[in-house]
């Protein structure tokens, strides 16, 4: 069930890469450039192990947000948003339990199937976790400019 | 200063607040970052005026939202260039953290510390091997969570081929095979104890490989190598938690295990003293290339080791299990150009190495000689390898098809006009390295080509004189 404006939902969907941030134990934001994948839903980003700090903060503070906001990765749309939500880390299987959503990522980035049929090249960069983004309130910038107020609304709700 | 790790190689490069600056001030927009009220980030793109050398940044404040002050903010710059059709690269990203002050309807924000990741300075394979440490702890927190071992997998078929370094039998296979069929020329020929010979050699040589691979953990010199390549810094099977420290040392007493006791049936069946010798220096060198005492390695003899190893003793240990121990002059030529040349795969194998090595005390070429003479170095071997073959057809021990391993002269150019440009750049070194275990692989197969055009003639035209002088 779609819980976001639909232009966001048309960002997710288009966007290569977004920045997701999150906060740390000491209550810094920490911001990583990643590819959302969007079931409609839900938002989903992978970690690799490898680059799994991100994953500690998460399951320390759930509290984190996703951000839309470079036109070249969103095929030139200028609008802008954030996303905030509650993040779980989905790891019962770091092996295979994120390919999943492999249709969806390759849909952004199809040289992702090659390089997983070459697993044995770089083996910790195909362990991977799940993290998953249950959105509840977001940030929308029709213009993409901060000098204009953003809409905000819950998710699930109208736009205030 | 850099974001702190726990592993001991950093995992990015050290960034100040100055180089921060200086990175996010190229970006067209920087995303300042907050945690709200509710405790949830807040970004929003903003544009920002960036002053590296006050470390300073001031931008308009965003409407409707309230930065906070006396906090630690963020400042973000992301950068990828979409690649329709494959995904993105140029993958670039700098964060900048500091405190925020308003000033009317700007803010100003004082720069603290900074951290980011740019794929031109370090490309993403050096970032993900210097990010191992960060993945073993995230294994050894999922272990404790769930009370038992998480490891991370791969596919029995991947494991195996990525452990033994299977294709780099290359260098085993051409020299035994080598050494029988020029036995074969002269009239000596075994099925039984050539098929023997072929699969003892192949074990010694994936002993070397996984032994290899265990000194080198325990000397730490696989651990310091953040930029191994398909070619070099070894399997990395104990690095990446793959496969065990302990696991790895019983396979390679598998494999000698096995080469000793085929070694043995051949000695049963051949009853040659020079197979003994022979097959006894072999095992001494193989196994003390990377293991103590003898270490040839650490002691700068590595390269001749692997010469000796993979030219003379594998072509005439091969040789002598033909003709039951008697020696002569062609088989030795004959294993010159091929120990020259698989030196030369260890030797530019060695150059992206030569960091990691140093830190571990290996006294490869590389870790002692000055760039020109390494590249000076290897034409020279190069030449030789040639020059050996030549001179061994025209004073009559080498038969004239040999010449055939000529073809790959240019293959051998290629690889030596490529090591100047990607001498400092491991990744753009691996083509090079991938061509030039083609100079042995095809020079070891076009000498046997130039064998079997002898057999084949001397079946059906025994008239045919194919040595000079003979």
């Amino acid at each position: 069930m779609s819980t976001l404006p639909e232009p966001i939902e048309q960002l997710l969907d288009a966007a290569l890469v977004g920045e997701l941030t999150v906060v740390d134990s000491t209550g810094h934001p920490v911001t990583y450039p990643l590819i959302p994948l969007y079931d409609g839903e839900k938002i989903y980003l992978t970690s690799s192990t490898l680059f799994s700090r991100k994953l500690e903060h998460i399951k320390a503070n759930p509290k984190v947000s996703l951000s839309i906001t470079d036109p070249v990765a969103i095929g030139g749309r200028t609008d802008r948003a954030t996303i905030q939500g509650d993040a779980r880390v989905i790891e019962e299987d770091p092996h295979g339990g994120w390919e999943r959503l492999l249709p969806i990522w390759e849909k952004k980035e199809p040289s992702i199937v090659y390089f997983l049929k070459a697993r044995v090249a770089l083996p910790l960069f195909f362990e991977r976790a799940l993290i998953e983004i249950t959105p509840r309130r977001s940030l929308y910038w029709a213009d993409g400019s901060a000098a204009t107020a953003p809409v905000v609304a819950d998710a699930g709700k109208a736009a205030a | 200063m850099m974001v702190a790790t726990s592993e001991a190689t950093p995992r990015t490069p050290s960034l100040d607040v100055r180089q921060g600056l200086d990175k996010l001030a190229s970006y067209p927009y920087a995303i300042l970052t907050w945690v709200d009220a509710d405790g949830y980030p807040v970004s929003v793109a903003v544009d920002a005026v960036v002053d590296p050398a006050a470390s300073f940044v001031t931008f308009a404040a965003p409407a409707g939202l309230a930065v906070p002050a006396g906090v630690d903010i963020s400042l973000t710059g992301s950068h990828i260039r979409p690649q329709p059709g494959y995904g993105y690269d140029e993958r670039r990203h700098v964060t900048v953290w500091g405190r925020a002050a308003t000033d009317g309807d700007r803010i100003t924000f004082e720069a603290a510390r900074a951290w980011g990741w740019d794929e031109a300075e370090v490309p993403f394979f050096e970032y993900s091997e210097r990010s191992l440490g960060q993945s073993k702890k995230y294994f050894d927190a999922l272990s404790v969570e769930r009370g038992t071992p998480v490891k991370p997998k791969l596919s029995f078929g991947w494991l195996a081929l990525r452990t033994t370094r299977l294709p780099f039998l290359s260098a085993t296979i051409v020299p035994v095979v080598l050494g029988i069929v020029i036995a074969a020329r002269q009239g000596f020929f075994d099925l039984p104890t050539a098929i023997l010979t072929v699969i003892g050699a192949a074990f010694v040589q994936l002993g070397l490989n996984v032994a290899n691979d265990v000194f080198d953990t325990a000397s730490g010199a696989d651990d310091a190598n953040v930029t191994p390549t398909q070619f070099s810094g070894g399997s990395r099977v104990i690095q990446y938690g793959l496969v065990s420290f302990r696991q790895m040392a019983g396979l390679a007493t598998i494999f000698y295990v096995a080469a000793g006791i085929i070694g043995l049936l051949l000695l049963a069946l051949r009853g040659s003293p020079e197979l003994l010798v022979i097959g006894v220096a072999g095992f001494v060198v193989s196994i003390g290339y990377t293991a103590p005492p003898l270490k040839f390695v650490y002691r700068g003899l590595g390269e001749i080791a692997v010469a000796v190893g993979f030219g003379p003793l594998m072509l005439l240990g091969a040789y002598v299990v033909q003709s039951r121990g008697a020696l002569s002059w062609e088989p030795f030529v004959a294993s010159l150009p091929i120990a020259l040349l698989v030196m030369l795969i260890l030797y530019v194998n060695e150059i992206p190495d030569r960091r990691g090595d140093a830190r571990a005390g290996k006294r490869t070429l590389p870790v002692r000689l000055s760039k020109a003479t390494v590249i000076g170095g290897y034409r020279a071997a190069a030449i030789a390898a040639y020059a050996i073959l030549v001179l061994g057809v025209a004073v009559g021990l080498l038969p004239i098809p040999v010449l055939l391993a000529l073809i790959t002269i240019p293959l051998a150019l290629q690889v030596s006009r490529g090591l100047e440009p990607n001498y400092d750049n491991p990744y753009g070194l691996m083509a090079i390295m991938g061509v030039n275990v083609k100079v042995h692989l095809y020079a070891g197969l076009l000498l046997l080509a130039g064998y079997a055009v002898v057999l084949l003639l001397g079946a059906v035209a025994p008239s045919v004189h194919l040595f000079i002088g003979r």
